[in-house]
């Protein structure tokens, strides 16, 4: 009877079997890289809008408010996109010729909403509520990183559920003075976790990470 | 087919099941009579948890193909769950409309109409989708409760099977068409003043309608309205004509009676007031504390009924005895007219009950049932007069149909009788019919639907019908104007008081519809008017005539606000004198055969729900039937024409298949009753009266939708106009056959261990702890109080010299500021409505199954209402007449949680306030925490239940909670969205400035069920605050757990049932 497999088959299946254990764990290294990779995260891909709006520019060169266009962020669990008007408000006023800002006018004139790219997408089982958060002394950079500094938008944190535990575990290392919510130039102080948890006491922060906390 | 209306047929049965009773092994509180007879069939019944189907391979795929199917499937869609998230667009809007926060919910008060009542309701609003009904607290029919029409009326308004576009003959036209068709047979009719004009309505709840159709008939003097409703209130109506010789209109006041005597009456579950009437009715038996007071009721009823069930005494009466009875006890009241008739009936000495009643005096309250001839109200009447209720528990006032502005009487709009009689003769040219379906409806004489078809191929001639649905009336005429639904159009309407309420749309209307004001403002002057415009413009001359003081633009948004308008309520009369010439009318002659009872549907009412999938799989109330009606009978009727309705005999059939959760085999009968036969399945039920038979209207549609046609047995093809809700003289001949009935009584049977606790008010007085006596509870209330720490001690105590803790169950800490959510259900008072059953549904996304997986055992309701009969085994007669109770089972959230253990993937387990939470998203379907759960409270989706494509029923789903997918175990979650976003609300609250404590306690936090039940009997709350009322009912001592033996330590327990006959009643 002649030889079926080739001699080189002795090798594979040697390494194959006793590599399995290594084989296995490679593999599940990959999945493990791959899952929390901004390939997959999205982490730091900006996105293309109708309207190339840029952060940067309107928060930190002009100094307008994260609320006066996040209207509901204190009292909602959405903190709200702004409406046409919120951009007419201005630029019906200046910059009125800009061709750039034409879908903004072309979307007052006509009442056909702007699609906005959402950047900041929680999964459908996940209820997120803004206004805790924020009334809490949870600032807007923690998460959402310093918009300041963005042109287009990108996201910051993975979105992962690990990353929501890793500060619902222990608040106090990211809890700042209420006052300094919407200030993205604030940065943890060296004492913070001292400070961290004497605002957990006043503020009545507590540490929930049961499940019906964000799942319903 | 030989008729099995003899009494021969009892020999070759052998054993009824009295003598069964006497030797029966079953249980003492039980829910099919399989359970109470017991026997070694049931209890292999028993141990099949699941349904043999489920064994069943019905594909023609072979195992070898599943697995080639199966593996490619797996090892492709294995990574669908590899894909990275989808890219979503957010659409802002242009101009955000005011006091719109999105995110946020908004209420509005609006009114929902049902056969001529209104009731007030609070309506959620996300982001411009109703998406939940709620009772209004201010209006009185409904004090912040609602019931399962109200609470399904969501779907019904996002029902994809709605009439979308107008069409004539079947072909889509416009609404521009339709207007001049309209107007077209106007100009015809203008000449002759109308005299071929006719519009048929339903009963008309709103004032302003009414106002229209008036003004209608003054431009065409010649015109006439008819109205029929099918489950009316005519006898009502002739009964105060009978007694006090003018129309009038009745309601009750029972906060105010002690002693209640219901005629047939099924006051706390139908009719207009039925909300109100159970919370003042349950708030006079809420035994709370030293407290030990409960109003008493009697019911005599021709029918099983919640009133009966809830009654302290109830005596089944074939329908003519009901008279009778009222007969004799009217004349030991001394009812002028009467003379005392007999002294006992049906072993009530009615000596004692008379003198109960009078020890009452203006106490007490003699209700007669909407089903009942006329002369029975006016008995009723009599009685009252004599044990001078009235203006106490009686109110008598001007009819409601009264114009609000002008006052006084109108002329009654004419009959469905007269119509038809018109239009046999040809004088109807151009009728309109206005809701309703009456085609299917009509009695079964009247000859309704032949005559309208004849107008309508007649040429020249116009017949339009403004409905909801493309129905069976639709079928016969030329037009179907699309109608809206009450939350997408303006009206108003009157409560059971008279209080008026301003229906307020939610949602522009879905599919174009048009509402019958704007399509009588249409008739009137040809015009085209809002229908916002038309009912302003009432309430304007309504304010300019009545109320004349301050601003109408004030008053009208006060009213739209508060959601009833002030003032409006009917003020009683008085200084009425009985007449008594009516009280010589000669009985109804007896007749030969059966009686037969026609009753509305429990949960599709007169049919229009029919299309409804919420309440087709809602289980009646007293039968638990889902998705079918029947004929209801008594058990020792069934016996005596020998249908076997017990499993285990004739290999098992008739009865169950298929294990604990399966479904039932029904014999199919034959009734003969005043025109052609109708065949349907018999459904033997406990307590209902001998020789009488009930059939419950709404089922049988021929054209209701995809989720109604074909559902049940028409019985309106039975009634005629003589004999609309009861008549003598049928015949039942067993037709051999079977049918496959969807119950639900038999699922998720808990085996009886002491499940349902109950005793008399006297046995609580010198028992109070009857309900846990001899109960080994692990846990003591002094136990529940320690702190953590004092338990933890505790437990180093009792483990010293072991190395093995006590307990599997971590000591979790649920001291404040943590909550403690628990819920008590105080069984005295559920009446077992089962709103809260539709409240769930609509709050949590429940999916609907559909008829053959709930004979699978598979419906989905979190919370099921147990419905449990209690017969004294040593009285063989109490079959007859069992007594009733409910109990509603949540989720226990457990303690000690049997659910949390076996669960390989952690999908459920236990919150910071105790909850056991379930996490969809982490379920993987091994469905073990089902199997351990003693409560039988967990639902799995076998299949893809919840529907993701129908457009407009997504717009409907609660966005709160996630709509669950296949192979995803849930439950009962004590609406955690709720509890978090009150949680969140507080919170927030707290640290506003100047606010000392950082924990406040959540006080306007409810449950979905908690929030529609009338009775106020399930009452929510954190255990952890002394003051809430939750803990006050815990602290009660007939608070039980659910096997509680089991050391599960519920959180959802319940205060035991209290009944308070009276002990003389039924001594000679």
């Amino acid at each position: 009877m002649p030889q079926i497999y080739h001699r080189a088959f002795n090798t594979i299946s040697k390494v194959s079997i006793f590599g399995a254990v290594f084989i296995i764990a490679g593999l599940g290294w990959v999945a493990w890289v791959v899952a929390r990779s901004s390939y997959v995260t999205n982490v730091d891909n900006a996105r293309l809008q109708p309207v190339p709006f840029s952060h940067e520019h309107h928060v930190r060169g002009l100094g307008i408010d994260c609320r006066y266009c996040h209207t509901s962020v204190e009292t909602s669990s959405f903190a709200g996109i702004p409406p046409t008007k919120t951009c007419m408000n201005c630029h019906s006023q200046i910059w009125v010729g800009s061709s750039m800002l034409e879908p903004v006018r072309e979307s007052y004139r006509t009442g056909q909403p702007i699609p906005w790219q959402r950047v900041h997408r929680v999964a459908d089982f996940v209820f997120f509520d803004h206004s805790i958060h924020v009334q809490k002394g949870f600032g807007c950079s923690t998460c959402h990183g310093r918009v300041d500094h963005m042109p287009l938008m990108w996201q910051r944190g993975t979105l992962l559920m690990e990353w929501c535990l890793e500060c619902h575990r222990d608040p106090a290392q990211n809890v700042r003075p209420r006052d300094e919510v919407f200030n993205m130039e604030w940065e943890p102080p060296a004492d913070q976790a001292d400070k961290g948890r004497a605002l957990v006491r006043a503020y009545g922060i507590r540490s929930l990470t049961s499940c019906s906390t964000c799942h319903r | 087919m030989p008729s099995v209306n003899t009494r021969t047929e009892t020999a070759r049965d052998g054993a009824g099941l009295a003598d069964r009773l006497r030797t029966a092994r079953g249980q003492q509180y039980w829910r099919c009579l399989e359970e109470l007879a017991g026997g070694p069939a049931f209890e292999e019944f028993l141990r099949r948890e699941y349904p043999d189907q489920e064994a069943e391979w019905s594909n023609p795929i072979t195992r070898r193909q599943f697995l080639v199917l199966m593996g490619a499937s797996l090892a492709l869609a294995g990574f669908t769950g590899c894909t990275r998230p989808p890219a979503e667009t957010i659409i802002p809007y242009i101009r955000q409309p005011e006091r719109l926060t999105p995110g946020r919910p908004l209420f509005f008060a609006t009114a929902m109409p049902l056969g001529g009542f209104s009731t007030g309701l609070l309506v959620r609003s996300n982001e411009g989708r109703p998406t939940k009904v709620e009772g209004n607290r201010d209006h009185p029919a409904s004090l912040g409760a609602t019931d399962v029409f109200a609470q399904a009326s969501i779907l019904g308004l996002y029902d994809p099977d709605r009439a979308q576009s107008v069409t004539r003959l079947g072909r889509i036209a416009t609404w521009e068409d339709a207007v001049h068709a309209l107007q077209g047979a106007l100009d015809q009719q203008r000449g002759k003043k109308g005299a071929g004009l006719r519009i048929l309505t339903e009963a008309v709840a709103s004032p302003s309608l009414r106002t229209q159709l008036r003004d209608l008939l003054r431009a065409y003097p010649a015109a006439r309205w008819h109205e029929y409703e099918p489950v009316g209130r005519e006898a009502v109506r002739e009964g105060t004509r009978l007694a006090y010789g003018t129309d009038l209109h009745v309601f009750y006041n029972f906060a105010e009676a002690d002693v209640v005597l219901s005629l047939d009456a099924d006051f706390l579950a139908s009719g207009p007031g039925h909300l109100r009437y159970t919370r003042e009715f349950t708030d006079r038996r809420r035994v709370r504390g030293d407290q030990l007071r409960m109003n008493r009721l009697y019911v005599v009823e021709s029918t099983v009924t919640q009133t009966g069930a809830a009654a302290d005494h109830r005596l089944p009466l074939r329908p003519r005895d009901v008279e009778r009875f009222a007969r004799a006890v009217a004349g030991r009241l001394s009812v002028a007219g009467l003379s005392p008739g007999e002294r006992t009936f049906g072993g009530w000495n009615l000596d004692e009950l008379a003198a109960d009643l009078r020890d009452h005096r203006g106490r007490s309250l003699v209700v007669a049932g909407d089903g009942q001839p006329a002369v029975v109200h006016a008995l009723a009447h009599g009685m009252n007069q004599a044990l001078g209720n009235l203006g106490r528990t009686v109110v008598v006032t001007d009819p409601i149909e009264a114009d609000l502005i002008e006052g006084g009487a109108e002329p009654a709009p004419g009959s469905l009788a007269d119509l038809v009689q018109e239009m046999r003769v040809g004088t109807v040219e151009a009728l309109l019919i206005l809701g309703g379906n009456p085609v299917y409806t009509a009695p079964a004489d009247a000859g309704f639907s032949d005559a309208l078809f004849q107008i309508s191929r007649k040429s020249g001639s116009l017949t339009a019908h403004l409905s909801l649905h493309d129905n069976e009336t639709t079928r016969l005429c030329q037009w179907l104007l699309p109608e809206t639904h009450y939350l997408e159009a303006w009206s108003d309407g009157r409560a059971y008081d008279g209080t008026a309420a301003i229906q307020q749309p939610l949602i522009a209307p879905l599919y174009g519809g048009r509402s019958a004001h704007e399509v009588v403002g249409i008739l009137t002057n040809g015009l085209e008017r809002p229908g916002h415009e038309i009912v302003k413009d009432y309430w304007r001359r309504y304010f300019e005539r009545r109320v004349r003081s301050g601003d109408f633009e004030a008053f009208w948004r006060r009213a739209l606000h508060d959601g009833v308008v002030a003032g409006t309520r009917l003020q009683p009369r008085t200084g009425m004198t009985l007449r008594t010439d009516w009280a010589s009318r000669p009985p109804a002659p007896a007749t030969e055969g059966f009686d037969v009872v026609f009753r509305p549907d429990p949960t599709i009412h007169d049919g229009r729900f029919a299309n409804n999938g919420w309440l087709q799989e809602l289980p009646k109330p007293l039968t638990k039937l889902t998705w079918d009606n029947a004929v209801l009978l008594s058990p020792a009727t069934a016996d005596r024409l020998g249908l076997h309705y017990e499993m285990g005999k004739d290999g098992g059939r008739p009865g169950w298949r298929g294990g604990e959760r399966g479904e039932v085999i029904a014999p199919v009968v034959r009734v003969h009753f005043r025109g052609p036969p109708v065949d349907a399945p018999a459904w033997v039920t406990p307590g209902h009266p001998d020789e009488t038979i009930t059939l419950h209207l709404g089922y049988g549609r021929e054209r209701a939708g995809h989720v109604g046609t074909g559902t049940g047995f028409n019985f309106y093809a039975l009634r005629t106009a003589d004999a609309p809700w009861s008549g003598g003289g049928a015949t039942l001949e067993r037709t051999g056959r079977e049918y496959t009935l969807a119950g639900t009584q038999q699922h998720y049977l808990m085996e009886n261990r002491n499940l349902m606790r109950a005793a008399p008010l006297e046995h609580y007085r010198s028992h109070r702890d009857f309900a846990t006596a001899g109960e080994h509870v692990h846990e003591h209330p002094a136990e529940a109080e320690k702190t953590i720490p004092e338990r933890q001690s505790d437990l180093q105590e009792q483990t010293k010299g072991s190395r093995l803790p006590l307990s599997l169950f971590p000591d979790y800490n649920y001291d404040p500021p943590q909550y403690r959510w628990g819920m008590a259900i105080d069984l005295t008072v559920c009446t077992g409505c089962s709103a809260c059953v539709v409240a769930c549904q609509a709050e949590n996304n429940i999916p609907v199954v559909g008829k053959t997986e709930v004979t699978r055992g598979r419906e989905m309701h979190w919370l099921r209402i147990d419905r449990y009969y209690e017969v004294d085994r040593r009285d063989p007669a109490a079959l007859r007449n069992p007594r009733a109770y409910f109990q509603p089972v949540p989720c226990m959230q457990c303690e000690n949680a049997p659910c949390e253990l076996p669960c390989p993937v952690e999908a459920t387990s236990h919150s910071h306030d105790g909850l056991n939470d379930m996490v969809y998203n982490r379920c993987v379907g091994t469905r073990y925490c089902s199997n351990n759960c003693p409560y039988k409270v967990r639902r799995f989706n076998f299949l893809q239940y919840a529907d993701y494509a129908t457009e407009s029923l997504r717009l409907g789903y609660n966005p709160d909670v996630t709509v669950r997918s296949r192979g995803v175990m849930e439950k009962c979650t004590y609406c955690v969205q709720r509890i978090r976003r009150a949680d969140i609300e507080v919170a927030k609250r707290a640290l506003e400035p100047g606010t000392p404590d950082l924990r406040q306690p959540v006080r306007e936090l409810q449950t979905a069920c908690q929030q529609a039940c009338p009775a106020h009997a399930i009452v929510f709350g954190d255990i952890n605050d002394r003051t809430s009322e939750v803990r006050k009912m815990k602290d009660e001592p007939r608070n039980y757990g659910l096997l509680a033996d089991l050391n599960t330590r519920p959180r959802t327990t319940y205060l035991a049932a209290l009944r308070n006959p009276n002990p003389r009643l039924e001594t000679a």
